[in-house]
């Protein structure tokens, strides 16, 4: 750094308080609180021989004990222990310290720890500072010297920083103690009634007629064999009766605005076209109904009425119209529901609706979708008949599914007396569809298997798979089992399947035997690839919540938060966070309630103060850092022409003050003169 | 089994020639199932990767499966690792043809073939099997 981009400080040479170019201190300083010249503290963490082992820490603490104006500097094994706390709280004590900096591991690990220790002996815990010489320095550079020089560089670093914070207090907002939960399957279903129990309301909106998600298409469900929909009609009746639930169902979230604690959302109710309160759910509109589309429910095996619900134990059991294929919406004429239904509860002139609800917390519960599979051609899929994916199946052993539980094929209706599995269907596959394992298939592929040689008894079962996966309680033996009934595994990818008269052909390959395997099949089921539900994806994408490269919405720690975002007041709940099976699902789903409920629990919620501020003085009301900012924190004072900053709203990014042309806008603790210093100490 | 350093040594060139990186084969078989000389190729594409893998490239050269792939490429297209056995193949054949190794010469060609196969075939076959 050169003189000539900081003319100020030429101008007024070396100032009181400054540090100087050796990295000391001068005497007689006025910064931040400290009225006299910082007296700062370094502790070096050994961190066993993550750090000793690599920089050596004796020499680290000579060299940093020469800068001036440090008052003390020593060094322990492992700082974050009870008695390595206790040494920064007597140092601080005993020689007055008011800055600390603590060279050790990333703040994202011990940051509070030593803060909080630095709070109980009564200094600001703003005024304590991290160097990360673990993960930057010891941990990727190998050679002795070059790490020690380097580990002094970061300490340099962190006091020229630690001697530019100011003293600042966290920021207190009010919580709105109420949910929302988006997505109503079982994720959002559980979520929902954990909060609703705790005697907090809650706000769940789902965006199909009725609530259930994915898991009330399911037959039965692995490894127990339980009826998917007897073990969760009882949680939607629940769920649909609650006096601490709103549902809204057929709507979406629209719009999210506010920050955590006091949340305002704006919700699209879609039209309905039946009156909500009128309707009684007796059915005889659906009877009549002469209207017919694709059923996504039923997966495409049948057709459903204009007029329709998704199953018989619909919560809530309230039909809706698709407005796409109703003949009276399309052309004006028909109108059949409205003269049969003795109550007139149908409305052909509904609108869609908003809602405002206003909540403190949000649990996404988005859930999956199985991959499309126009990529991958060779699995015939839509173009071959016979070749149908595992929910698809599902449908087919389901008693209220579109063949009563009789295993039927799509092409002809006759039974399937030999069917194969394909595993991996776009799974585990980076070329195709996606490089995850899909977790769920290969005990879903067990199941189908053993209920299809149920419903058929002569009939014969091929699996073909990569590996089989059984990780969880009862799967191995599960996996066993079917073995034991008779379902022949073929290790072997499916290259292709085609269609040869009325049969399906399969191409795999027995790895196992080291040849080549053709199947001739009545009916083909694939186990597609899970993926992010596509509108969670794009909702997550609006809301400014953190997704990975396949659209999952990512926690905020892979291990120690894993149902907490980096957004505060969102939590995750189900597959929209990866793919899991029913148990982890609902596991995961009151761990996110769990979460939401200690959020509850407290009087106001604390948010770190290092946020963006203005300099009123300076700012000319550009407006650049408004347009700049991603949480909407930032806002031009339309009379002042001064920009303003919510400070409960700002993530303290830093993307405005890059913004601001006049260089009114800074961060807290993250000031151009600090940050200018740390560099020179580099 | 062992690897030997001249194993080790010749799957390096066959992957520098080939430029796949047969350590990205997960042995699906997918290959394998979908080759159309899968049934008579021995080893068939999976097999003579997992050759390599384990370091025996000298087996997989001295195999006649190399010599039988016709390059379609329907391996590489459906292979989720996006690994192309295909140019494995074709990198094996370089090595045997540079040793000056015939799979099939002018000396193989019977009479009755000359009256019934295009001159051009014959170069084109000559160029592909023989050193």
């Amino acid at each position: 750094m050169t003189d000539d981009r900081r003319p100020e400080r030429a101008a007024e040479g070396q100032m009181p308080g400054e540090l100087r170019p050796d990295g000391g201190v001068a005497p007689g300083t006025r910064l931040g609180a400290a009225r006299h010249a910082p007296r700062v503290g370094v502790f070096v963490c050994h961190c066993g021989i993550n750090i000793g082992g690599v920089v050596r820490v004796p020499e680290l603490v000579e060299r940093v004990r020469a800068i001036p104006g440090i008052a003390v500097a020593t060094d322990y094994q492992y700082c974050c222990s009870d008695p390595g706390q206790q040494i920064i709280r007597d140092a601080i004590k005993e020689h007055s310290l008011d800055r600390v900096v603590v060279a050790c591991c990333s703040p994202t690990l011990h940051e509070t720890t030593f803060r909080r220790a630095s709070a109980d002996a009564g200094l600001n815990q703003y005024l304590c500072e991290i160097a990360n010489i673990r993960e930057q320095c010891a941990w990727v550079t190998p050679d002795r010297d070059e790490a020690t020089d380097k580990a002094e560089s970061i300490v340099r670093m962190a006091i020229a920083r630690a001697v530019n914070d100011a003293p600042l207090e966290p920021v207190g907002v009010d919580v709105n103690k109420r949910a929302l939960v988006i997505g109503a399957g079982i994720a959002g279903i559980q979520s929902a009634l954990d909060i609703a129990n705790a005697g907090y309301e809650v706000v769940l909106v789902e965006k199909e007629p009725s609530i259930g998600g994915h898991m009330a298409q399911l037959s039965e469900t692995f490894p127990t064999l339980d009826c998917s929909q007897c073990i969760l009609t009882p949680r939607t009746v629940e769920a649909g009766r609650h006096p601490n639930i709103r549902l809204y169902s057929y709507s979406e979230v629209a719009e999210v605005s506010g920050y955590v604690g006091n949340f305002k959302v704006r919700i699209r109710q879609k039209p309905r076209y039946v009156d909500f309160d009128a309707c009684t759910g007796c059915g005889l509109c659906m009877e009549k109904c002469p209207g017919r589309s694709e059923s996504s429910f039923e997966r495409g095996l049948t057709k459903q009425k204009a007029i329709y619900r998704l199953l018989p134990q619909a919560v809530p059991n309230r039909p809706v119209i698709n407005a796409d294929v109703c003949i009276y919406l399309q052309k004006g004429k028909c109108g059949v529901c409205a003269k049969i239904c003795p109550t007139q509860a149908i409305r052909y002139d509904d609108k869609e609706k908003f809602v405002e609800e206003e909540v403190g917390a949000i649990v996404m519960a988005t859930g999956y979708e199985l991959i499309d599979h126009v990529k991958m051609g060779n699995y015939g899929i839509g173009r071959v008949p016979d070749v149908i994916d595992g929910l698809a199946f599902e449908r087919l052993l389901s008693a209220s599914g579109p063949t009563q539980g009789e295993v039927k094929r799509p092409s002809d209706g006759k039974t399937p007396k030999k069917v194969v599995f394909v595993q991996c269907a776009g799974s585990r596959d980076q070329e195709h569809g996606m490089p995850y394992c899909s977790k769920i298939c290969c005990m879903y592929t067990a199941k189908q298997a053993i209920l299809y040689k149920h419903r058929v008894h002569d009939g014969e079962a091929y699996v073909c798979y990569i590996d089989v996966r059984t990780p969880g309680k009862g799967f191995e033996e599960f996996y066993k089992r079917a073995t034991d009934e008779g379902i022949t595994y073929i290790r072997g990818k499916v290259s292709k399947i085609f269609r040869r008269g009325d049969k399906t052909v399969v191409w795999t390959a027995d790895t196992l035997a080291g040849r080549k395997v053709e199947l001739e099949a009545d009916l083909v089921v694939l186990a597609s690839a899970v993926i992010a539900n596509p509108e969670g994806v794009k909702l997550a994408r609006q809301l400014k919540l953190q997704v990975d490269q396949h659209g999952f919405q990512t926690e905020a720690h892979p291990k120690l938060r894993p149902v907490e975002t980096l957004t505060g007041g969102f939590f995750l709940a189900g597959c929209g966070q990866g793919p899991k099976d029913i148990p982890e699902t609902v596991a995961q789903a009151s761990a996110a309630a769990a979460k939401v409920l200690a959020m509850f629990g407290q009087k106001r919620l604390f948010h770190a103060p290092t946020t963006a501020s203005v300099d009123e003085d300076v700012c000319v009301g550009c407006g650049n850092c408004e347009k700049t900012c991603a949480y909407g924190a930032v806002q031009v004072d339309p009379k002042r022409r001064v920009a303003v900053v919510n400070v409960a709203l700002c993530e303290g990014c830093g993307a405005c003050a890059v913004a601001c042309p006049s260089g009114a806008m800074s961060h807290n603790n993250f000031s151009k003169k600090g940050t200018y210093e740390m560099v020179d100490r580099a | 089994m062992s690897t030997s350093d001249d194993g080790d040594r010749l799957v390096c060139q066959i992957e520098e020639l080939s430029g796949q990186r047969v350590a990205d084969c997960y042995q699906c078989g997918c290959c394998t199932a979908g080759c159309p000389l899968g049934d008579l190729m021995e080893p068939g594409p999976a097999r003579a990767i997992r050759l390599l893998q384990l370091g025996h490239a000298r087996e997989l050269l001295d195999s006649d499966g190399i010599w039988l792939c016709a390059s379609c490429m329907v391996c590489g297209s459906r292979c989720p690792r996006g690994v192309d056995y295909a140019h494995i193949a074709e990198a094996c054949r370089q090595i045997r043809i540079r040793q000056r190794f015939s799979h099939a010469g002018p000396e193989t060609v019977t009479a009755a073939a000359c009256e019934e196969i295009p001159q051009q075939a014959f170069m084109a076959a000559f160029r592909k099997y023989s050193g």
